[in-house]
């Protein structure tokens, strides 16, 4: 397995090996899919929106459903003002969605398509909405095509209507699973928090089978909430690769103030959640069920210490997840030799080597805009104990015998991601069970017969 | 008639320009009529197609499966990063070569390189390439920004062959070419035909040598098929493309006969190879035991040899003996179901002969990116007209290579064997389907909601975008691009493991429980009260 990737390191400076992201669209396209009745269409040719439903259909097993202007070659040179015009007309006459969220490729953007003028030109029915980012797939990763269109949201929706602000708190959960999204909204519930998140992907691409198809499920945030987020009185963005975008941009015309923090994966972010959702609403109560969550969570942290403490663990993915993980392994006890992220961005290099520093870890490596055979290449030269990241890590997986435990997008092989939380007291309980359990069976399948034990 | 119901149904449910549109791409089958359909047009821009584009059919379909060759996808990082191991073309390394399969290759093109050129970004990938993994051969291929901006990847292509010595081939393969993934075939076909196929002239030893065109070993079918073309005594010389090196296909010349197995994505070079190198090319359907054996049968009729007819005739009797009566399990359970079947550009033909086998017949079925001939056959390639949209894709004609030309088979003996064999033709899909069943051209979301409602099939073999929708319709729907992770499919045992997995798909238990038991038996002690909305 990966046979070619050599111990020694070449430092290569244009040709990237396995990447640890992918382009834009894909990102915007999974947010659009948290507003409710809304259709995603991509403007660009039409092989981008196959591969953007395809992944995501992979990933969440739900129909993923999205819409293209399916560029001809003409196109290219006439610009693409038809083809969005007339496949806006032709989804609001078949289609029936409430709202359309349109994002671009690296066609339409090197093209210059001007989005604005074009929907403005176009014949909409007058109770329908458009809304639209520029997500060129040459600038960032899908990360940044998930903050684009969240951003958007609110730039094309959001109004002050009231002049004094509701007692609502925007949540934008970052780029994160149905699941976490659904567990992000119960925290909020236990709190008596009145909130619009968004986007909001629960129920939409974790929908139930009811034997018949809902082309809009239930789930999603809804035009109407999206309005209203100009008139909350904060904003509380989770993951600032993904989220702070928006949050700044309703700062920016509404003044709410911006509340940047790291997603609530681990201990120790969610409790920087719930304190910071505490000091917002001026209230000093914690819910009894989630301080007996807290207690059984570090009940199980202290308990099987041993399974993971010193453990040396790679981290690869999105950045916001990376973050939040690097710090929870941490309070494991374990080590994050190494932490990787394919989206740019300096702001990720500084906050985990700030980690490292805090905890005193002195051998630790971390890489923005790093790929998977970078990675892989590290681990030949020091190894590790365990893999955290997508998918993609079975093949390094294998090729050094070293466990993995699935987190993050995209996990195409194995089942569970979209319905259990990885974020909250809950999800970190779910994050230690699958440490434990990877590198219990390893040692389970590993040890001489004589060291097989029972109790663990 | 459900048929013409369905057909009314969606055509008045369309506005009236998608109405003109789509009507000629739906036909209802009339043997007593010489039927058309449009197909290979460009799609309705917001119809929700189920197509991809020129890049996918070029890099993902064709030029990919290549085992040896680094494939450079110069392009934003997408298009590589969508096309890494998803396709299920497997493949094995050979003694002392390489296998780069699990590796995904890309220039990761930035701002800097749209504005300023991306040439010396992709000529340095190159340069690294070759130093990192050192392969046989390079692909580069082109994605959709690169056209636009100018990048020559053929001059890149160029010098970097001339610099490290190795073939390097440019694919310009942008996605907004054509109007489908198949405008990617031909530009794919073009130059494996003009820069490898003939190559290599090491005489490949064995009695009766064939090409297997068509064929990516999608979950292991090219060894299902190997296997059993070995055991009857062919050699096979190559496969296009799935699990064969550069060096395999640079031989292809030397084989006396091309199996066609799909007609879409390599009919091109099926051709070129019998102008130019005079060895015919024959169409196969390896799918489903009866098309298996009766493929086998054409291809020693070909070679024209009593042993080898006795031959086929004991394989195919050592191969089916068992797997008939294990079939005839499989009727029993599905006899009267009814199928229907969107793929691609071939498999929604071929599978029908199968599922006969299992007692399931196919009431619709469509091509995502067929072409006239696929549906009505190659005798129509005279009337069919280039439109504006698939014009510019390059159309080269070779001629016969005098040194290596080498006539087969007596001209004679060939038309005599056309009248009996499928020699240089392909019926297309129309003729083996039944009167009143229902052709579809790039069909889209909203024609397989009303499919599934109006036709209620009891499997419906698709992709994977469309299989979840049609689940939760309560309908079992098998990706038929990704066998859903299962295969092979082709051969007898093929036929085997498709048969058993639809059987377990359409009988798996949880399709019971569709109904939850409140819904369906009444509550005994609740009692309905007027004004409230009945909870059964």
């Amino acid at each position: 397995m990966l046979n070619y990737t050599t111990k020694e390191i070449k430092e290569r400076s244009a040709l990237v090996v396995n990447p640890a992201k992918t382009c834009q669209p894909i990102g915007a396209m999974y947010a659009a899919l948290g507003i409710n009745k809304c259709l995603p269409h991509s403007h660009g040719s039409q092989g981008c929106c196959s591969y953007h439903r395809m992944h995501l259909t992979r990933h969440f097993r739900d129909p993923i459903v999205a819409s293209t202007s399916s560029f001809t070659e003409g196109a290219c040179v006439f610009g693409g003002k038809s083809n969005l015009s007339k496949g806006l007309e032709t989804v609001f006459e078949l289609y029936n969605p409430d709202i359309v969220a349109v994002n671009t490729t690296c066609l339409s953007e090197t093209i210059g398509d001007d989005l604005t003028e074009i929907i403005k030109s176009t014949n909409l029915p007058e109770d329908k909405v458009v809304i639209y980012a520029n997500t060129p797939s040459y600038v960032g990763s899908h990360v940044t095509g998930f903050s684009n269109m969240t951003k958007a949201m609110v730039s094309h929706l959001a109004k002050k209507e009231r002049d004094v602000p509701s007692n609502t708190i925007n949540i934008i959960p970052g780029y994160v699973e149905p699941s976490d999204m659904g567990e992000i909204r119960r925290m909020l519930k236990l709190l008596d928090i009145p909130s619009i998140m968004f986007p909001d992907t629960s129920g939409v691409v974790n929908a139930p089978n009811k034997g018949k198809y809902e082309m809009y499920p239930e789930g999603g945030v809804t035009i109407e909430e999206l309005k209203a987020t100009g008139d909350s009185k904060a904003t509380v963005a989770l993951g600032s690769f993904s989220s702070k975008e928006a949050a700044y941009e309703l700062e920016k015309r509404f003044d709410i103030p911006p509340h940047i923090l790291k997603l609530p994966i681990g201990i120790k972010a969610t409790d920087e959640f719930l304190m910071s959702l505490l000091s917002l609403t001026g209230d000093v109560f914690i819910p009894e069920e989630l301080e007996i969550e807290r207690g059984q969570l570090l009940d199980v942290m202290i308990d099987v210490h041993h399974h993971y403490h010193g453990k040396k663990v790679a981290l690869f993915g999105d950045p916001d997840i990376m973050i939040a993980l690097t710090e929870f392994v941490i309070d494991l006890g374990m080590i994050p030799k190494y932490v990787i992220t394919g989206t740019p961005g300096k702001e990720f290099e500084r906050t985990i080597k700030g980690m490292f520093e805090k905890a005193d870890l002195k051998e630790c490596v971390v890489k923005a805009e790093a790929d998977l055979m970078t990675l892989h290449q590290l681990i030949k030269n020091e190894s590790v104990d365990l893999l955290i990241g997508n998918t993609y890590g079975k093949y390094i997986a294998r090729a050094e015998d070293i466990p993995l435990v699935r987190v993050g997008f995209p996990i195409l092989d194995r089942v569970g991601h979209s319905y259990f939380p990885t974020v909250g007291y809950k999800g970190a309980l779910r994050l230690i069970e699958k440490i434990s359990t990877a590198i219990l069976d390893k040692y389970d399948e590993t040890c001489p017969e004589e060291d097989f034990e029972l109790v663990m | 008639m459900k048929s013409q119901e369905f057909l009314d149904k969606v055509l008045e449910s369309y506005p009236s320009k998608v109405m003109k549109n789509r009507k000629k791409h739906i036909i209802i089958k009339d043997s007593n009529e010489k039927q058309e359909i449009a197909a290979n047009t460009r799609a309705i821009p917001g119809i929700i197609t189920n197509r991809g584009c020129c890049y996918a059919g070029c890099k993902g379909v064709v030029v990919g499966p290549i085992i040896d060759m680094v494939h450079i996808v110069h392009g934003p990082v997408g298009c590589s990063y969508y096309a890494w191991n998803t396709r299920r073309n497997k493949g094995k390394i050979r003694e002392g070569g390489k296998n780069f399969l699990e590796y995904c290759f890309t220039t990761d093109m930035q701002e800097s390189d749209i504005v300023f050129g991306g040439e010396k970004k992709l000529a340095k990938a190159i340069d690294e390439a070759v130093e990192l993994f050192k392969p046989n051969a390079i692909s580069i291929s082109a994605t959709c920004p690169v056209g636009l901006i100018g990048d020559d990847i053929n001059q890149i292509a160029k010098q970097a062959q001339q610099k490290h010595g190795i073939p390097v081939l440019a694919f310009n393969c942008e996605g907004y070419k054509g109007v489908s993934q198949s405008a990617g075939h031909h530009i794919a076909n073009n130059k494996l035909m003009k820069d490898i196929v003939g190559t290599n002239d090491e005489e490949v030893i064995g009695k009766y040598k064939i090409n297997l065109l068509g064929e990516y070993n999608i979950g292991g079918d090219e060894w299902e098929i190997s296997r059993i073309l070995n055991k009857v005594g062919y050699k096979v010389v190559t496969t296009m493309t799935g699990n064969s090196t550069y060096e395999e296909i640079a031989r292809a010349h030397q084989a006396d006969l091309n199996l066609v197995q799909c007609h879409r994505s390599i009919n091109y070079i099926a051709e070129m190879i019998e102008i130019k190198y005079g060895a015919p090319w024959m169409k196969v359907n390896f799918i489903g035991v009866e098309s298996m054996s009766t493929t086998l049968r054409h291809i020693a009729k070909y070679f024209g040899d009593e042993d080898l007819m006795a031959k086929t005739e004991e394989v195919i009797a050592e191969e089916t003996e068992e797997l008939l009566q294990e079939m005839a399990t499989y009727k029993e359970k599905c006899e009267g179901k009814t199928a229907v079947l969107f793929v691609g550009g071939s498999r929604a033909h071929h599978y029908q002969g199968l599922l006969k086998e299992m007692g399931i017949e196919t009431i619709v079925a469509g091509y995502e990116f067929g072409h006239r001939d696929d549906y009505e056959g190659r005798d129509i390639i005279p009337d069919i007209k280039l439109d504006a949209d698939t014009r510019n894709i390059e159309e080269i004609t070779v001629e016969k290579d005098e040194q290596k030309y080498n006539l087969r088979i007596p001209e004679d003996r060939l038309e005599a064997l056309k009248k009996e064999i499928p020699l240089g033709d392909y019926a297309g899909m129309i003729k083996d389907m039944e009167d009143g069943t229902v052709l579809i051209d790039d069909l889209n979301h909203f024609e397989t909601e009303m499919i599934i409602k109006a036709l209620k099939p009891a499997f419906f073999g698709s992709g994977v975008k469309d299989k979840y929708m049609i689940q939760k319709m309560g309908v079992y729907s098998k990706q038929m691009h990704s066998y859903d992770y299962s295969g092979p499919y082709a051969g007898y045992r093929g036929a085997a493991n498709f048969a058993r997995d639809v059987v377990a798909g359409i009988f798996t238990p949880a399709w019971q429980y569709m109904k939850a038991p409140w819904k369906t038996q009444p509550i005994l002690n609740g009692k309905v009260e007027e004004g409230v909305e009945k909870v059964c």
